[in-house]
């Protein structure tokens, strides 16, 4: 089992009986899907992709939401040999033009050969696809015709590629990371499932349960590949019901006894608070032997919030566990509180913000309880590194460099970026932490990255969206991330110069002017239709308010310092 | 009595959601496909909906196709007040 497809047909003619998935899917009746079910579905979408001439190698983006479709169509493409690439569907508040845009920027550098999609969506699809396109077929779900009889040979596709080759592409929201796919080989995704399985102790009596977006690489890969090759139930739920019914997690977790399941920090919250008491009557959810906290920032609140809604409900306190995880290593870098419970370090907050070092904090010191990321996971090392990418002592801050044999493949067809993602063989990760008796704390970000809910925000692309609204002083525009302890994630921040017209306007009232209204309502409109995030937070300032870089960039660390200072000043 | 409703929804989403007090919300304005309340942000609505007017949103009415306007959202809390 060398491959991705190899190891989906063992499993296939080992167990065909044996149940994947649970697909619960709102208002319908809960689903199950055993391999046999798995491999029939995925076989339509790769005979369908091989009458195509979709050919292995070839990347096949999926524009499905979550459901069976999506499923069969992901390792139909695999089984073809084909490479798939999720892309996020169209939610409701984001502008078809905005989407179209998206799907534009995802074809030109990803040069898929094949979309899969509704037929609803065709025109929208056929509007992306530009004279001289890679594309040369779009394939409609429901036209995808049922075989009753699968031989081998239809797998023949999927079965001529080796370890090394690509298995899929990874992508993050947004026109820049939609041109920036993380490409994993079989050998990568293999040892990396092979690794982490070792340290989370997993095993066939384990229930994973997860609502997550398949596009992001923790729901993707703890939570749909994880599982599906190792022989483990998946009960999958829809981020679009979680999100509107987070009940729905623990009633599905009691139903079926679930055991793991991987949440970003913002659920711990969003669950103890939007969750009312009647939706978890006689819930038990005692199974629970590993919640990992992934993707964003990290809070001790958040766990506390969360153990106290539920542990009356049976969630044991030793299921609180946290991991470090991206794409570009597959999935984990670290896991923590398997074995152990979860180290707390409590850190003196002058040494982290001012030192630059996570000193205990003594006595009356104030402090800040870090929780730890846990021990890397054993095929993978860590290394913190100083801005001259030297190794820094223990408890010294730095960017976290990784090094493993889960690496990506690289950046698709992104050499620019292959190069400067690495330095002598580590990747540079963008994120800040120490390292203290062996266990990794993520403390920051030395990237411009805004995290949202677990979702990476490119902020180059909100301030394009900021830069075309008029009476905006174009490219003077900053966005960025601050934490908001109540909803155990990042409220995003827009500041916008204003055109040179307003510099009659006393300051005082520049941002209650009718006009600086209009292009505030401006902004939040046209970001949150043309991006993942709901804008809330924008400030109109006058020319030459922002801090600018030596070569005349706008700042945007700089800027968010300021933001800040003037913040706590009031 | 639609208008009253329509007028603590307003109050609500404004300060609540938006955490722009000041803002005014139109009846016909639209809520869920502009964005102003946001998919983390429907549960909230639901749980208040729930305990000022005693009327029940199921979850998967949550979505532009059963409301997208003060409007229509009050016309439904009216209808089952």
């Amino acid at each position: 089992m060398n491959t991705v497809a190899e190891k989906l047909l063992r499993l296939y003619e080992t167990q065909p009986h044996s149940v994947v998935l649970h697909l619960l899917l709102s208002q319908e009746p809960d689903k199950t899907i055993t391999y046999s079910d798995l491999i029939h579905g995925a076989a339509n979408y790769s005979i369908g992709l091989k009458n195509a001439g979709i050919k292995p190698g070839e990347v096949v983006v999926l524009i499905l939401q979550h459901g069976e479709d999506l499923v069969y169509g992901f390792f139909g493409a695999i089984l073809n040999g084909s490479i798939p690439a999720i892309m996020p569907f169209l939610t409701e508040k984001l502008s078809p033009e905005q989407y179209r845009h998206s799907l534009i920027a995802l074809i030109e550098i990803t040069r898929p050969t094949a979309v899969i999609t509704y037929p609803e969506f065709l025109g929208e699809v056929q509007l992306a696809i530009k004279p001289g396109s890679s594309v040369r077929k779009i394939l409609i779900s429901d036209r995808i015709i049922s075989q009753s009889d699968i031989s081998s040979s239809i797998f023949e596709g999927g079965l001529q590629r080796t370890p090394q080759d690509i298995v899929l592409l990874q992508h993050s929201s947004g026109t820049t990371g939609l041109q920036k796919g993380v490409a994993l080989s079989h050998q990568a995704v293999f040892n990396q499932l092979d690794s982490y399985a070792r340290t989370i102790g997993l095993d066939t009596s384990d229930v994973i349960v997860s609502w997550l977006p398949l596009y992001h690489d923790m729901g993707l890969i703890a939570g749909f590949i994880l599982p599906i090759l190792s022989n483990v139930p998946l009960v999958l739920l829809s981020p679009f019901d979680w999100v509107r019914a987070p009940a729905k997690l623990f009633q599905a977790v009691n139903k079926y006894h679930g055991s793991l399941s991987w949440l970003p920090n913002f659920a711990y919250n969003f669950c103890a608070q939007k969750i009312r008491p009647r939706e978890l009557e006689g819930i038990d959810l005692s199974s629970l032997r590993a919640v990992s906290n992934c993707s964003e920032p990290m809070y001790w609140k958040s766990h506390q919030m969360f153990l106290e809604r539920f542990q009356p409900y049976g969630l044991n306190p030793r299921a609180l566990a946290t991991c470090y995880a991206m794409a570009e290593n597959v999935f984990a870098v670290s896991q923590g509180g398997i074995n152990h419970p979860i180290t707390i370090d409590r850190i003196s907050q002058r040494g982290l913000l001012v030192d630059r070092v996570a000193y205990p904090s003594r006595n009356g010191e104030e402090y800040i309880n870090m929780l730890s990321a846990g021990f890397p996971i054993d095929n993978t090392h860590v290394r913190i590194l100083n801005p001259q990418q030297d190794q820094v002592a223990e408890r010294h801050l730095g960017e976290i460099a990784i090094s493993s044999d889960c690496m990506l493949t690289g950046y698709y067809n992104r050499p620019d970026l292959n190069d400067r993602a690495f330095h002598e063989g580590w990747y540079l990760t963008g994120d800040l932490g120490y390292l203290a008796d062996g266990e990794l704390y993520v403390t920051g970000r030395k990237k411009d990255l805004i995290i949202v809910g677990g979702k990476n925000i490119y902020p180059q692309d909100l301030e394009n969206l900021a830069s075309e609204v008029k009476g905006v002083h174009p490219g003077r525009v900053v966005a960025f991330g601050i934490p908001n302890e109540v909803t155990g994630t990042e409220d995003v921040v827009i500041i916008a110069e204003v055109d040179d017209d307003f510099a009659g306007y006393p300051d005082i009232n520049l941002e209650d002017s009718p006009d600086c209204s209009r292009i505030k309502e401006e902004i939040r409109l046209r970001v949150t239709r043309g991006s993942d995030i709901a804008l809330r937070y924008v400030r109109v300032v006058k020319r030459g308010w922002l801090i600018k870089t030596s070569s005349g960039k706008v700042a945007r660390g700089s800027n968010r310092e300021r933001y800040l200072a003037e913040l706590t000043a009031d | 009595m639609t208008t009253d409703i329509m007028q603590v929804l307003s109050t609500y989403i404004s300060t609540q959601i938006l955490k722009q007090p000041a803002r005014i919300i139109l009846p016909d304005e639209h809520l869920l496909s502009n964005g102003l309340v946001d998919s983390f942000h429907l549960v909230d609505l639901s749980i208040f909906i729930e305990k000022t007017f005693n009327v029940l949103i199921d979850d998967t009415e949550l979505n532009r196709d059963t409301f997208d306007s003060l409007a229509q959202l009050a016309a439904i809390i009216k209808s089952r007040m």
